[in-house]
């Protein structure tokens, strides 16, 4: 392969290298209108008046918008396929605020200043109501009930505040605990986590010149932008157009219709063009957060190390609203439990409860990674209590090539899912390699004393998806210039992880011509076709699915063209170094000059092509993770001194690209191991939103990272490959988790391991 | 008031609002590289050079700017005219959101022009005042020392 496995550079790389003002907010459109939302101090409250009177008298003030003078249309901010699997619990304002932080009103204003101080002069009577604050309390008899309102659809069961539940039966669970030599069981619990883009939530939205609706956001997902703030605002689709720009980062936060439909609502009363942006407090109080889980485990297993039972059972906290509810707790286990799936006998069971607090969302991992904290932490014990080196009991229990599990037909995504064989499943090579890199054998046991630090290692394996199966459908549309380049429109969202790039690969390489050939321009509701959008780790796989048909279509056009110029059949034809070539005779025939051949000469067409893929099966990238951590025995600091992430994402388009996903995947999950918690008060606010207060890792914080790829050919895939953009962040928590195990011989179940909490565990063992 | 200043090489006399940052004067005046993360000094994703020294736009008063040379990534390298930094940033796979790249180049251009060799705990230690949520730093980390030693054989400006 010429271009496929080449770590090429960015193709988006100079404009971002130089500044170039490529962003939402780097426009600059004239008589732009600022947009600010007055945001709700209470948990839970009735908004019994609202009086904008004063507001609006305030020089400089052009709208405020509040639930008294919008229309009512549930709906959900989960930017999903339609019909999404999210209850539409949400409106555009209500009368009623469900966390600190709601949406209450909204200004437009001249200015900034002048928005921020007609915020100030809005009058809210609120009535303040009992609230839920605990998501172990959110089911018990006499709760607060949160969603009461009457127009709200698809919530499980509103009076005991729960959003979504799944059970899930595989063999005989009881019976196969019984028939166990060894049972253990491990409850893990995950906090409220942050996505932290370092571009926070940003939108622009204006009318054009023919008054039609253009937003200019900073998401994931333009074409459920369109979809759902038509809805929101009761507008005809047609009549909206959602710019995707270069994004600032999402990892699942811009997954979410949380700005577009505010500023889009203004923007139509104010008639002028509306900029919109989260401060990062709002991030924090008012975005989206991981879903925080309390995950309990039940492993059962024979005497030689064989799985035989696993029960699962999930307590999620989606927050006020329930975006994700169902299908981020369908993951937990059904992105976990094939990987071991020689267990015939299997309980997956859980809840996703409404609290008064912070709404969860989608985040990179998406209830995977708060699965496998506590299935990779209960293998761990496991090995234990049975004897063995938890490597071994891996290597004996995954899932390999060839084989399938019932939980790939049973749970899909907020419905049955299908049936699936691996078809590529290099995790054996990828622990013996992990393995090796970290010293596995050398240091596992030792506790190895430096001063008060202990050290120790541990280790965790995942798998993910690529895409959602039967619902993920990406097209694009290969256009050839007459020049013999091409340029190629995709509705995929690179949101910084480098798939233009990706894309532009596939093509290039199915066109035989270099990466500079090809233009990519991703994506606009109006000129580019559609796709899902960038989520579930679908994009190399669903959106390279669809550029790799396509430029095939585009491909056998171009030897068309070129037969005629030859003289030779088409299937005697091939593509390479922008050259049409006979393979029998040699003759070739430029690009170019089939471009200008087919657009002015004979028998005259522009070759273009557009083509879909859906997912048939959403194939599992693997990866094991091995971490050395140092524990200071007298502060209980821990230190990750390595961290070695080695993944099968079938044969990686760009190995740099991917190794950077990983990488980056694997700090922000040291991060919320280490450091990251978002702190809530007794009355349901964030009490640290800010990024003094909660830690991202800084440069001088993170170890040595070792990120490996071990390709493998994913017959399914473009060129081979699978997914990469999630599976990283599964494994720290973990891992880490078990290799303070090792230093020390305390189980830590709740992350982030802080040093209070380290040591308060260290004190209680001794 | 109006003040003269230098800005990437040209000299600059604006109008400038009372109380107004250094980064809004600075994106007013088209300089899109300079990116608000925050507003409140934690991100450093609108870190320019104030006299080849990295401040916080978004923290310094552009009346500050009066009198002195301000950089940002616009003045460093161009499409066209990629700098080392810029050329090494891309090459090493550095840059993926790219929204704290513009901060990341310039506190590593101070970086070198004061530590031709940095060892990787140097460069971690100067630009861990730059948030950084995609890449997990190690390709920024190696970016900047594959800079540091072109630098050293006079592949510089």
């Amino acid at each position: 392969m010429k271009v496929v496995g080449k770590s090429v550079r960015k193709v988006d790389g100079i404009p971002l290298a130089t500044g170039q003002p490529v962003f939402t907010l780097d426009v600059d459109l004239p008589g732009a209108a600022v947009g600010k939302v007055l945001r709700s101090p209470y948990a839970h409250a009735e908004i019994v008046r609202i009086d904008t009177k004063k507001a609006e008298e305030l020089p400089g003030v052009l709208c405020i918008l509040h639930h008294g003078n919008v229309p009512r249309t549930p709906y959900t901010t989960a930017g999903q396929g339609w019909p999404e699997p999210s209850p539409y619990d949400t409106f555009l304002f209500d009368k009623k605020v469900r966390f600190v932080g709601d949406r209450v009103a909204a200004v437009a204003a001249i200015s900034e200043e002048i928005a921020d101080e007609a915020l100030r002069l809005i009058e809210v009577e609120y009535r303040e109501l009992p609230a839920v604050l605990d998501p172990e309390e959110a089911t018990a008899p006499g709760a607060p009930v949160i969603h009461d309102e009457e127009d709200a659809r698809g919530i499980h069961d509103p009076q005991r505040n729960i959003a979504a539940a799944i059970d899930i039966r595989v063999g005989d669970i009881e019976r196969g605990f019984s028939e166990s030599d060894v049972v253990v069981e491990t409850t893990c619990e995950f906090p409220y986590v942050q996505h932290v883009p370092l571009e926070p939530h940003c939108v622009v939205a204006y009318l054009d010149e023919e008054d039609r609706l253009v937003i200019r956001s900073a998401t994931q997902v333009p074409f459920h932008v369109r979809r759902i703030v038509a809805r929101a605002l009761g507008l005809p689709l047609s009549r909206i157009r959602v710019v995707k720009p270069r994004i600032g980062g999402g990892f699942g936060t811009k997954q979410e219709i949380i700005l577009e439909d505010v500023a889009a609502a203004l923007a139509l009363r104010v008639r002028r063009p509306v900029v919109m942006k989260y401060t990062r407090a709002e991030e924090f109080t008012s975005a989206r957060t991981r879903h925080p889980m309390k995950v309990r485990v039940k492993l059962g297993a024979k005497k030689d190390g064989r799985i035989h039972a696993i029960e699962m059972d999930v307590l999620s906290n989606t927050g006020a609203y329930g975006t994700h509810s169902l299908t981020v707790l369908s993951n937990v286990g059904s992105k976990t439990l094939p990987l071991y799936n020689k267990a015939p006998h299997l309980w997956f069971h859980g809840k996703a409860v409404y609290t008064n607090l912070p709404v969860a969302g989608a985040y990179r991992g998406y209830g995977a990674t708060q699965g496998y904290f506590a299935l990779e932490v209960a293998i761990d014990e496991l090995a234990e209590k049975l004897g063995m080196d938890p490597l071994e009991l891996r290597l004996k229990n995954h899932i390999r090539a060839g084989e399938s599990s019932p939980i790939f037909e049973k749970i899909g995504e907020g419905r049955e899912g299908k049936a699936q064989v691996v078809k590529s499943c290099a995790l054996a090579e990828c622990i013996r390699e992990g393995a090796k890199r970290i010293g596995w054998y050398e240091k596992r046991g030792k506790h190895l004393w430096d001063g008060p630090w202990v050290h120790g290692v541990g280790m965790a394996v995942a798998m993910q998806g690529s895409g959602i199966t039967d619902i993920d459908m990406a097209a694009a549309t290969v256009v050839m210039n007459e020049d013999g380049t091409f340029r190629l429109l995709v509705g995929a969202t690179d949101l910084g992880t480098g798939s233009d790039t990706i894309l532009a690969q596939i093509a290039a390489e199915t066109l035989g011509v270099p990466v500079e050939a090809i233009s990519v321009y991703s994506s606009d509701t109006d000129f580019t076709p559609f796709d899902t959008g960038a989520y579930a780790s679908s994009t190399t796989y669903v959106s390279g699915g669809a550029v790799l048909r396509a430029a095939r279509e585009v491909k056998r056009r171009i030897l068309e063209v070129g037969a005629a110029i030859l003289g030779d059949p088409p299937e005697d034809l091939d593509l390479a170094e922008s050259y049409v070539v006979s393979k029998k005779t040699g003759k070739r025939v430029p690009l170019s000059e089939v471009g200008h051949r087919a657009m002015y000469v004979t028998d005259q067409k522009h070759i273009i092509a557009t083509a879909s893929f859906v997912a048939p099966e959403s194939p599992p990238p693997f990866a094991a993770f091995f971490a050395e951590v140092a524990v200071d025995t007298e502060t209980g600091i821990v230190r990750v001194v390595r961290f070695v992430g080695v993944a099968d994402c079938g044969t990686p388009i760009n190995p740099a690209l991917a190794e950077g996903q990983l990488e980056g995947a694997i700090v922000q999950g040291i991060g919320h191991t280490l450091y990251e918690e978002m702190l809530i008060s007794s009355r349901g606010g964030v009490r640290n939103p800010s990024l003094f207060d909660y830690r991202i890792p800084t440069a001088a914080d993170v170890p040595e990272i070792e990120a490996v790829l071990i390709p493998t050919d994913e017959p399914t895939g473009p060129y081979g490959a699978k997914s990469i953009g999630e599976i990283g962040i599964n494994g720290p928590a973990p891992a880490i988790a078990n290799a303070i195990y090792d230093a020390v011989g305390v189980r830590l179940y709740r992350i982030p391991f802080t040093p209070e909490r380290v040591l308060r565990a260290l004190r209680t063992r001794s | 008031m109006k003040v003269y200043f230098e800005l990437n090489g040209e000299q600059k006399y604006v109008e400038i609002k009372p109380g107004e940052r250094l980064l809004d004067l600075l994106r007013r005046l088209g300089m899109k590289s300079v990116k608000e993360g925050c507003r409140t000094g934690e991100c450093g994703s609108c870190t320019v050079l104030l006299d080849g020294r990295p401040v916080r736009s978004c923290l310094t008063f552009a009346a500050k700017a009066k009198g002195h040379r301000i950089t940002t990534l616009e003045g460093l390298g161009s499409p066209e005219d990629l700098h080392p930094l810029q050329e090494a940033f891309l090459e090493t796979g550095a840059i993926q959101c790219g929204f704290c790249t513009p901060g990341m180049i310039l506190v590593a251009y101070h970086l070198l022009s004061h530590n031709p060799d940095p060892t990787p705990e140097e460069v971690r230690e100067a630009i861990s005042g730059n948030l950084c949520r995609c890449t997990g730093y190690a390709k920024i980390v190696d970016a900047v020392l594959l800079a540091a030693e072109r630098k050293r054989k006079g592949d510089w400006r």
